[in-house]
């Protein structure tokens, strides 16, 4: 695992959010350093999404900070969020299916001409390139997404992390849509991103999948951390106990 | 990855549609107009030459809807509509609606009414027929529009009140609105500069429309080889050379073909006389001049342009298209949506005082009833022209080929004496079978 020293990349400290009278996320602290996984765990409605959402400025928490790179951040909506180099995979809602992959690679941050005009010729080139990178196979550019399939689709998104140089990285359930060799091909490339020193939070309900490529697992239940474990010194089981018993086995609350 | 999503078997044979990459919808709405055209042309045709027996060459060349004159105020009537239908689209591709169109237009030329024949000439003394009447009263007209387009997309985007509630509100009020600003009156007449904006009161004639008709064809061609130089530069695949000077002639030919269908039609003889009266002169014999562009034409033609390029070169459209693909994920990639609906809202009010002005200088006065069941018809033109209710999908050119299909059909029926409330049975089936059509091509055509 990536050194644990210095300040983490992502401290959130405290965080509350609450809709109406359901407390969403109820005094979350959550830490995560350069060149980790952390994975996010527990049953629907546990509070994983709006967590994360918070980080990605797509909601305001109540209460409690938010520290990158040991620095108190203001994340009021998206765009500051990805002035942190923060970026989003969402397991449903990234994507304007009526616009091309061009398009949504660069959908908020267009490329312009020297008048001001949207320079589609450039950022398809980009697109291009980048492509050849992540996914060879990839070559309907000219359509719209919804013409994609769900892994084609995902590594658009994925594309556009890596394109604007994310240093955070959030994929909440970023395999729930696709086939196994497109889940396969997530998985290497959250490998490879982290290998290049980004720091990745990871909502995922596959356990196995979980405990492969995270380095730590935090889980969550009601809008409470019900604890953070070190993937290497605990089992599957250990970690589906946390999820369904919510609270931490015995042998670990040490 | 392993991405199981071959494009066909490859190399196959390539129909030359596919080739000149044409869009096969609009081919569609040209054929239907080609079609309606035609069969109105023959209609009128059979009327004329009653007792021929089977003529159908004699029925085309005696027809009176495709002769100059006709096609002349169909382009004329087409404008106040169409003008509004490019701003309808914007709305419709975001997934709202507005419904106040056609009262907001009322209000509109209400206000410029009141400026061009109360304010300026009384209250600031500068007199009727002062050279700045008309252009303050446009202004005020534009900005009227797009103050009050602001506040109801402020209404829909910040206060999140649904678009249809709010314009139907708007419905309601702004025509009543207009109604007290003239205090219940016709205003009349208005401003003689003013009325250049209506239509054969303003025409360019026929050398400047010639030369107008040149330079845009120039431009037109000059653009289709400048997309292939820079297509080329990227190393992206291109269409032939034989493709491209196809859809450059076809480009040069119809703006070409467009102005010899407008200078075809002569000033009438009556008219001539009185303009040349005017100056002292009588019209010598055997003299005739055609009208050229209509400055009216000449606007919609800007404002085509203008929604064409906002629609498909700059950020705000291309903001507007993702909002509408998928308001969401526009959102969580930064686009503030709310600010976005309240641009879109008073660029449609701002389109509704532009359109005020054509349609009350068409009728040289400001007549109560103005813009009535607007709203209707530029919803009609924008769907007829493919704009998608579910959002994301529409083109400016193709509302405005909608608005022209519904004015063809209208001036059509009328020529051949429909009776009113028949019109619009006819109008509400086009438009119903239209959008029908449009979801049939989708479903065959895969696109969603
Ligand atoms: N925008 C919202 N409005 C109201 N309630 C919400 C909203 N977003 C999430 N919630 C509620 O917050 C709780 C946590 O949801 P979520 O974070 O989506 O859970 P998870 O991602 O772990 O499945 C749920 O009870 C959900 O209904
Ligand atoms: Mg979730």
């Amino acid at each position: 695992m990536a050194g644990n020293t210095g300040a983490p990349l992502v401290d959130l400290r405290d965080i509350h959010i609450s809709f109406g009278g359901i407390k969403a996320v109820d005094g979350v602290s959550l830490d995560l350093y350069p060149g980790e996984v952390v994975g996010l765990l527990g049953h629907n409605g546990a509070g994983k999404s709006t967590l994360i959402k918070c980080l990605s400025g797509a909601y305001q928490a109540d209460s409690g900070e938010i520290y990158i790179d040991g620095q108190k951040a203001d994340i009021q909506n998206p765009r500051d969020a990805r002035a942190y180099n923060i970026e989003t995979i969402y397991q449903t809602l990234a994507l304007a299916d009526n616009l091309d992959a061009a398009a949504n690679l660069f959908l908020g941050r267009e490329l312009t001409t020297a008048l001001g005009f949207v320079d589609d010729a450039r950022m398809e080139a980009e697109t291009r390139k980048i492509m050849a990178r992540l996914n060879p196979n990839f070559k309907k550019l000219k359509e719209p997404v919804s013409a994609l399939s769900g892994g084609q689709r995902q590594s658009v998104a994925i594309a556009r992390a890596v394109y604007f140089n994310a240093r955070i990285l959030i994929m909440d359930e970023p395999t729930a849509a696709l086939g196994p060799q497109e889940t396969q091909m997530v998985a290497e490339l959250i490998q490879e991103l982290k290998r290049q020193g980004l720091g990745i939070f990871l909502i995922d309900h596959d356990v196995h999948a979980v405990k492969q490529l995270c380095d730590r697992a935090a889980v969550m239940k009601n809008g409470q951390l019900i604890g953070v474990v070190k993937v290497d010194e605990v089992t599957e089981d250990d970690i589906l106990a946390m999820i369904i018993l919510g609270k931490k086995p015995e042998h670990l609350a040490a | 990855m392993t991405d199981v999503s071959h494009s066909g078997t490859g190399k196959t044979r390539r129909s030359v549609m596919q080739t000149l990459e044409i869009d096969t919808r609009l081919l569609g709405m040209i054929g239907a107009f080609v079609a309606i055209a035609l069969a109105f042309q023959i209609w009128t045709g059979v009327r004329a030459s009653a007792g021929g027996g089977f003529d159908p060459i004699g029925w085309l060349t005696n027809g009176r809807f495709l002769i100059p004159q006709n096609t002349y105020n169909i382009a004329v009537q087409t404008v106040s509509i169409a003008i509004m239908a490019t701003g309808m689209v914007f709305i419709i591709v975001t997934r709202h609606i507005d419904l106040s169109v056609g009262s907001l237009l009322a209000l509109c030329s209400a206000v410029m009414a009141m400026v061009q024949t109360q304010i300026m000439p009384h209250y600031l003394g500068l007199g009727l027929e002062h050279p700045l009447n008309a252009p303050v009263a446009v202004l005020a007209g534009i900005a009227t529009g797009v103050l009050i387009g602001g506040f109801q997309g402020w209404l829909v985007g910040y206060q999140g009140i649904p678009s249809f509630i709010v314009t139907l509100g708007g419905l309601l009020i702004w025509s009543r609105v207009a109604y007290f600003v003239v205090g219940g009156q016709t205003i009349g007449p208005l401003d003689s500069t003013f009325l250049m904006l209506g239509g054969t009161n303003g025409t360019i004639g026929a050398l400047a429309s010639w030369v107008l008709g040149a330079t845009g064809a120039a431009i037109a061609v000059w653009g289709i080889w400048a997309a292939r130089r820079g297509k080329v530069g990227h190393g992206f695949a291109v269409k032939p050379v034989w493709a491209e000077v196809t859809l450059s002639a076809i480009a040069a030919a119809a703006i070409l073909g467009f102005i010899a269908l407008i200078n075809a039609t002569q000033i009438p003889p009556g008219r001539l006389t009185r303009i040349f009266a005017a100056r002292g002169e009588t019209v010598p014999e055997g003299y005739t001049e055609a009208f050229g562009l209509p400055i009216s034409v000449i606007l919609l033609l800007l404002v085509a342009l203008a929604m064409t390029v906002i629609a498909v070169r700059t950020r705000f459209g291309r903001y507007i298209f993702a909002t509408g693909g998928n308001p969401d994920a526009a959102a969580l990639s930064g686009i503030n949506t709310k600010l976005l609906t309240v641009k879109v809202f008073a660029l449609m009010g701002g389109l509704c005082g532009l359109s005020a002005a054509v349609a009350s200088a068409r009728l040289s006065n400001h007549s109560l009833d103005l813009g009535q069941l607007d709203e209707l018809r530029v919803i009609a033109a924008a769907v007829i022209g493919g704009t998608a209710l579910a959002g994301g999908l529409g083109t400016i050119h193709g509302a405005i080929l909608g608005a022209l299909i519904m004015q063809a059909l209208q001036s059509g029926m009328a020529m051949v004496g429909v009776d009113a409330p028949f019109q619009n049975i006819v109008v509400g089936v086009v438009l119903v079978l239209a959008v029908w059509i449009d979801i049939q091509y989708r479903k065959r055509s895969g696109v969603k």
